[in-house]
């Protein structure tokens, strides 16, 4: 047999130097994570030797009152601010593919300056805001006292929702709308007929979106949330501030299986490539 | 034959768009049961006519009357009107079923009388059987039966249709002009098209209204606009044409004569013209209305008894093109101006065999020119 001929420009993979450098990449992004699942399984109180199966750091978890009620609070968080995203990011996405109006362009920029801001100014900006501008009035009950930090995420998280459904509407042809139009729908009955139904895949994706980005978010949360308001990362973090044992092994685990098929039930719904536009802004945050 | 029934009237009707009139106080009226073509070149506002007759556009000024009554702040929903759009807009998440049934649905029509006009409707288009299936799995054809059947399942006083062939090939495009003619004999519904094509709007329609820039130029039935034009423009909108600017020397009521200087002979008419004498006319003679002949000039034909040295001029052959058909030619005759010429080819091998660089002669009839005033 013929020797195969030199690698092309953009046959990159058939050269060593770049198998190297994507197992390296594999290694340095996979290895870490899969080593902290496998150490949620570690039974030892230590987290440096392996010394046999177990799954009593899942039990523990499961009786620790703090961080179930830390994951109750992340679980509503994430619910409610996913909805309220979700509204406000498709009535932007709806504004600004529709109509044009003074200050479009503006409002264009304004709704992706919470995806460029560095999380940490966003988090001290809301700390500032929520303790001298709003105060968020304390001591209210459950769900109440969420408020502050509903509030933050919504604000971070419905422009992902904007972007995904502005790119998918971009493929929606008005003679649609026109057609039900014409057939006799009113104007809310165009909507749920035919401007509902594109969109529906994008509304999904960005509800995901949204809810991934809502659980998974540590710093704002942490400059947001008081002693009583205390999310799952959050408690994540301040158990790993006294040692990181098993049990922290074993709920970033469940977080991690958690977001990771939020993130591929997303990715599948979303089919469409034209509205998958938002997504790689969204895996960066 | 009974006097023809106004359904739809434009009354002095323009639209604006900032300071650009897509449409120009036009006037026309559509009678019931036509087969209307809306031609012209694009951008010549036909377009933006058909969507202000649906309700997608509201008229600067001027009224819209359906049966009467003025429709201009009607909603597109409440219009007897329905439309086939370009795109054929057919529902990408509803079966052809629920495409066709849609109306009916928002009309709250009841479900047994819904089925029966549903599948009345397909069978009409002929999609019988193909109700449960999905838009992507349709050919680009049966796509635009859908929205036919969509549209014609509400019964409209009128169809529009939009570009209804534009986006079909030219096999299938053939094949659906005689179905829309058939279609529309059939269910006896007015018909109103918009179209650039000038073959679809001279097979398929009864009458045209041919546009530019937004002004109406003329309404007439297809024999009319290609051989009675009332205008340059429409002379050359319409089919090929050869325009020659001249003088009326002669203006009698049994024969005229204009002079143009681009013509090394005279060009008789055997009718008068009633037009501005001693004033610049134009006379148009389609390619089809020329002969050739290789005989010299006194055996040349004097077709409708033009005088000798009128209507019959020499040229040499400059470019030819063979279309199966016919084939058409372009003679430089003296002075340097090219003369279009057409002609059918009625036999296998043709016995005279013009070629290239020959010098011919070509003579026209003395009714063959149209002339024209603007």
């Amino acid at each position: 047999m013929a020797k195969r001929s030199a690698p092309g420009p953009l046959e990159y993979l058939r050269r060593w130097q770049m198998q190297a450098w994507l197992a390296a990449v594999f290694l340095f992004l996979y290895a870490p994570l899969l080593a902290l699942m496998a150490f949620s399984f570690n039974d030892s109180k230590r987290n440096i030797v392996w010394k046999g199966f177990t799954l009593k750091y899942y039990e523990k978890l499961f009786n620790n009152s703090a961080l179930l009620e830390a994951f109750g609070n992340s679980l509503t968080i994430a619910a409610v601010s996913t909805v309220i995203s979700l509204f406000l990011g498709a009535a932007v996405a709806l504004a600004l593919w529709r109509f044009r109006f003074p200050g479009k362009a503006a409002l264009d920029g304004a709704m992706a300056l919470p995806i460029v801001v560095p999380e940490i100014c966003m988090g001290v900006a809301m700390l500032v805001f929520f303790a001298k501008v709003l105060p968020w009035p304390q001591g209210m009950p459950w769900p109440l006292n969420l408020g502050a930090i509903i509030i933050a995420h919504v604000s971070f998280s419905f422009p992902f929702v904007a972007v995904v459904v502005r790119a998918r509407m971009a493929s929606f042809n008005r003679e649609m709308e026109e057609a039900a139009r014409d057939l006799g729908a009113g104007e809310f009955r165009t909507i749920k007929d035919v401007i509902l139904p594109h969109m529906a895949p994008s509304l999904v994706a960005g509800a995901l979106l949204a809810f991934t980005l809502s659980l998974d978010d540590f710093v704002i949360t942490f400059f947001t949330a008081g002693p009583d308001t205390v999310t799952f990362p959050v408690k994540v973090y301040s158990m790993v501030r006294f040692s990181v044992t098993p049990e922290v092994n074993a709920a970033s685990t469940v977080l991690i299986v958690l977001t990771v098929l939020l993130t591929a039930a997303a990715l599948k719904l979303q089919g469409n490539p034209a509205a998958t536009a938002g997504h790689g802004a969204g895996d960066g945050k | 034959m009974t006097a023809p029934k106004p359904i739809i009237t434009f009354e002095n009707v323009t639209k604006r768009f900032g300071k650009l009139a897509a449409v120009d106080d036009v006037s026309l009226t559509v009678n019931e049961g036509e087969f209307f073509a809306l031609l012209g070149p694009s951008g010549c506002g036909k377009t933006t006519l058909l969507r202000m007759l649906a309700g997608f556009e509201t008229p600067t000024e001027g009224r819209i009357l359906i049966d009467g009554q003025d429709i201009s702040n009607v909603p597109p929903n409440k219009r007897p009107v329905n439309m086939v759009f370009q795109s054929y807009a057919v529902f990408p998440h509803m079966t052809v079923a629920d495409n066709v049934a849609y109306g009916l649905v928002v009309d709250k029509v009841g479900k047994a009388e819904r089925e029966a006009r549903v599948a009345e409707a397909l069978e009409l288009v002929q999609l019988g059987g193909l109700g449960e299936r999905k838009p992507d799995q349709l050919s680009g054809g049966q796509r635009q039966r859908v929205a036919l059947a969509r549209a014609l399942v509400k019964r409209p006083r009128v169809l529009l249709l939009d570009e209804p062939l534009s986006a079909l090939d030219a096999k299938l495009r053939e094949q659906m002009r005689t179905e829309l003619c058939t279609l529309q004999e059939k269910v006896g519904i007015t018909f109103i098209m918009v179209t650039h094509d000038q073959d679809e709007a001279l097979a398929l329609a009864t009458r045209c209204a041919v546009m530019s820039r937004g002004v109406l130029q003329q309404v007439a039935t297809p024999s009319d606009l290609y051989e009675f034009p009332n205008s340059r423009f429409v002379a050359d909108f319409i089919g090929q044409v050869n325009l020659f600017e001249g003088v009326l020397a002669v203006d009698e009521p049994s024969h005229a004569v204009i002079k143009s200087p681009d013509l090394p002979v005279d060009i008789f008419l055997d009718h008068g013209v009633t037009g501005p004498r001693g004033g610049t006319v134009w006379a148009a003679i389609r390619p089809e209305k020329i002969e050739l002949h290789k005989k010299e000039g006194d055996e040349v034909p004097n077709l409708g008894d033009a005088p000798k040295g009128t209507n019959a001029v020499a040229g040499v052959i400059k470019h030819e093109a063979y279309l199966g058909g016919s084939s058409t030619y372009e003679v430089e005759i003296a002075g340097g101006r090219r003369v279009k010429v057409q002609r059918s080819n009625l036999t296998r091998w043709d016995q005279e065999d013009f070629k290239l660089g020959e010098t011919v002669w070509l003579c026209w009839h003395a009714c063959s020119p149209a002339v024209l005033l603007s």
